[in-house]
């Protein structure tokens, strides 16, 4: 686990994700997963590129099930980017150029 | 002249890091270039039980570092999240690599390692349903069904294998095919036709996968009686082969009618210099062994050539 990048669970969804100021990343994963397993590393670079100006966070979908099923995720690796209480983009699977293509999403939100 | 490197290696999964454990330890100087993440496809095993050697399966994410890391142990530049965007060749036989992030490499060899895609089913609802019960990942997304009906399309290893996966979730999984038998191999089919959950659908195709937000059934064809029916299913698991990642090689190498990069026994293309292995080329099987293989014999092919001039 990445210092920038940390574990999210339902009961904080509301203070982490949706009263936050900065954009949020939230990375939809499970240990089973092992195209999560082979993104994280990306993720973890995305999230230490952004300190200060978005927030990136882990939800294990295993130990969580609402916000799974309030944004209807049906496969993982999923990353969603929130803001203003919205979703404002979301990528199933793994994108090309990972690092790149997440951080050109983010900044489009900032 | 100097060059960047002595081989660039596009594709950095099991058969283009294979072939980079030996460029390394032939001390070339290897680039391989990864667009995505190291494995590639392979990285979407939950478990690889046909590598021999791996008596108790590994992990296709296990898997892939671990050839990461065997190819960088012996030299190899793996660059994660860069692809090749073209090949020039020059007049002296090298080659200028234009990179995804802009730059160039020059390079004096380079073995072609891009695998290949899953094929989409060209129905409504595919791409607009895509992650959202459309899969092409059991693995990946198989969980997110328990105990509703899914459909799987298909009727080869991948197919049967995935399908047989998605027993552990789904209350039944409606087996597309084709045609009247599957084509996986027998011990698969004999264990995933034993399975009661197991419905298989023969001579069928699908017309349409519906639903609003997610997917919320599909429209079937029967091929022998023309008529059609709809199906409650909550996913669709679409497993009806491959397309070969060889945008890069046309007009470079011969490909035959399917895109695939056409090579001979020493993993040579029709250009002098250009290699090509694995999933991408014409095999006679597409297995994670003998991919690798190509990957070790193109390397092997590459050092020889590079003596040779």
């Amino acid at each position: 686990m990445s210092e920038f990048v940390a574990e999210l669970n339902d009961s904080d969804w509301e203070q982490q994700v949706l009263k936050a100021t900065q954009p949020v990343l939230v990375d939809f994963w499970a240990a089973w997963c092992s195209p999560c397993r082979a993104l994280a590393p990306m993720v973890d670079e995305v999230a230490g590129k952004y300190v200060g100006r978005a927030r990136v966070f882990k939800l294990n979908v295993d130990h969580n099930q609402e916000a799974p099923a309030k944004y209807g995720i049906r496969g993982i690796p999923t990353l969603i980017l929130f803001k203003d209480r919205e979703e404002v983009e979301r990528v199933v699977g793994i994108p090309s150029s990972p690092v790149e293509s997440i951080g050109q999403m983010i900044d489009r939100h900032l | 002249m100097t060059y960047d490197f002595d081989v660039v290696i596009i594709g950095g999964g099991p058969t283009g890091l294979a072939a980079a454990v030996y460029t390394g330890r032939a001390l070339l100087r290897t680039l391989v270039l990864e667009k995505a993440v190291p494995g590639g496809q392979i990285v979407f095993s939950a478990a690889i039980d046909n590598y021999p050697g791996f008596p108790d399966g590994i992990s296709g994410y296990d898997f892939s570092q671990a050839f990461l890391k065997h190819a960088q142990r012996f030299g190899a530049e793996v660059r994660i999240g860069t692809g090749a965007a073209a090949i020039e060749r020059r007049d002296d036989g090298t080659f200028d690599i234009r990179l995804s992030d802009g730059t160039t490499v020059s390079t004096r060899a380079v073995i072609m390692a891009m695998g290949r895609s899953p094929r989409k089913l060209d129905v409504p609802g595919y791409e607009k349903l895509f992650g959202s019960g459309v899969s092409v990942c059991a693995t990946c997304d198989g969980a997110f069904f328990r105990n509703v009906p899914v459909a799987v399309v298909g009727g080869g290893n991948s197919a049967v294998e995935e399908g047989a996966f998605l027993t552990r979730f789904a209350s039944e999984v409606r087996s597309i095919h084709r045609r009247d038998h599957f084509t996986a191999q027998k011990i698969l089919i004999e264990e995933y036709l034993h399975n009661p959950k197991v419905r298989p659908i023969w001579n069928t195709t699908v017309e349409e996968i519906y639903g609003e937000r997610e997917v919320e059934g599909i429209r079937v064809r029967n091929l022998l009686t023309g008529t059609t029916e709809d199906l409650d299913v909550k996913a669709v698991f679409v497993f009806i082969g491959w397309l070969p990642n060889s945008d890069l090689c046309r007009g470079l190498v011969a490909l035959d009618d399917e895109g695939r990069v056409k090579v001979n026994e020493l993993m040579e293309t029709s250009l002098p210099g250009i290699y090509a292995a694995g999933d991408l080329c014409v095999r006679p099987i597409y297995q994670l062994a003998n991919v690798v293989a190509d990957g070790v014999q193109a390397a092997v092919s590459v050092e020889k050539y590079l003596d040779r001039k």
